[in-house]
């Protein structure tokens, strides 16, 4: 799924990687467990979370994803968006709840890591 | 080739900082992905492990042609039970370490599954030694 489809399903805001917009995404994963982020051997991944700190970019970093959506009118830092620019990773922010985000993107056919 | 990074407990802003610097090194040296996602998930897990746990400590990362060797060593608490610390679930992990997104002791467990020898010695009272292990080809 392109990333632009996932900005318009979530009615989400890009805050970093506007660029990147046409880029697709295969599958999806939802958790606020960065060591569960963290046992995942595909990449190429949607990470859709609630935790939005240093760590959450790290975690990215290392797991080879490269798009975020953070949930519950979750605000990302200026800390955090420098990191996540050094690491070319596309930020999104969406007001809506972790359940209501996946249930609108597994609709839209993102699919599932397992 | 040898690299060396110091590690302060409780820093969690820094934690990950030696992770990121390997990878784009492993990066620069046309290692496999696949290969370098293992290496740095593992190191990284070990880099918060020492943030959380311990008080501070040293990496020491060995890249031959055939192997990546590192050694994570801490002052710290030490782990007294290796066993029961290496359980999937087991964590004596603080508040703030849950905050930042870890502290489900899944750690340790995810360290053994990604690496191709995970060592593990620890002195209770003075400190921890993990030594990682990564087969390149
Ligand atoms: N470097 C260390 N120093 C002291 N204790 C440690 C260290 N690494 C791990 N431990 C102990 O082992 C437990 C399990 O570690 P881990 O699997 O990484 O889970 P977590 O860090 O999420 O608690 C920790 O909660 C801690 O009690
Ligand atoms: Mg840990």
């Amino acid at each position: 799924m392109k990333i632009a489809e996932i900005v318009k399903t979530l009615d989400g805001s890009v805050i970093l990687g506007k660029e990147n917009l046409e880029k697709d995404v295969e599958m999806g994963f939802a958790s606020d467990l960065m060591s569960d982020v963290l046992t995942l051997q595909t990449s190429n991944i949607l990470l859709i979370t609630g935790l939005s700190n240093v760590q959450t970019i790290r975690t990215a970093e290392m797991a080879d994803i490269t798009c975020i959506v953070m949930v519950r009118n979750k605000k990302v830092t200026s800390e955090i968006i420098d990191l996540a620019n050094e690491n070319n990773i596309v930020i999104i922010e969406c007001c809506y709840s972790m359940f209501k985000t996946c249930g609108l993107l597994f609709q839209a056919g993102l699919k599932p890591v397992y | 080739m040898h690299f060396q990074y110091s590690i302060e407990g409780g820093d969690f802003s820094r934690a990950g900082n030696a992770s990121s610097q390997l990878k784009k090194l492993l990066k620069q040296l046309n290692v496999d992905s696949q290969l370098i996602k293992r290496i740095v998930v593992a190191l990284y897990e070990g880099e918060v492990n020492i943030v959380a746990h311990a008080h501070r400590g040293t990496i020491d990362v060995d890249i031959e042609p055939d192997k990546v060797f590192i050694r994570l060593s801490d002052e710290g608490p030490g782990i007294p039970d290796i066993k029961q610390a290496m359980k999937e679930g087991y964590s004596t992990a603080s508040q703030k370490v849950r905050e930042m997104g870890f502290g489900a002791g899944m750690g340790l467990p995810n360290m053994l599954k990604n690496a191709d020898k995970l060592n593990i010695e620890s002195e209770p009272g003075k400190g921890t030694i993990v030594e990682l292990t990564t087969l390149l080809r």
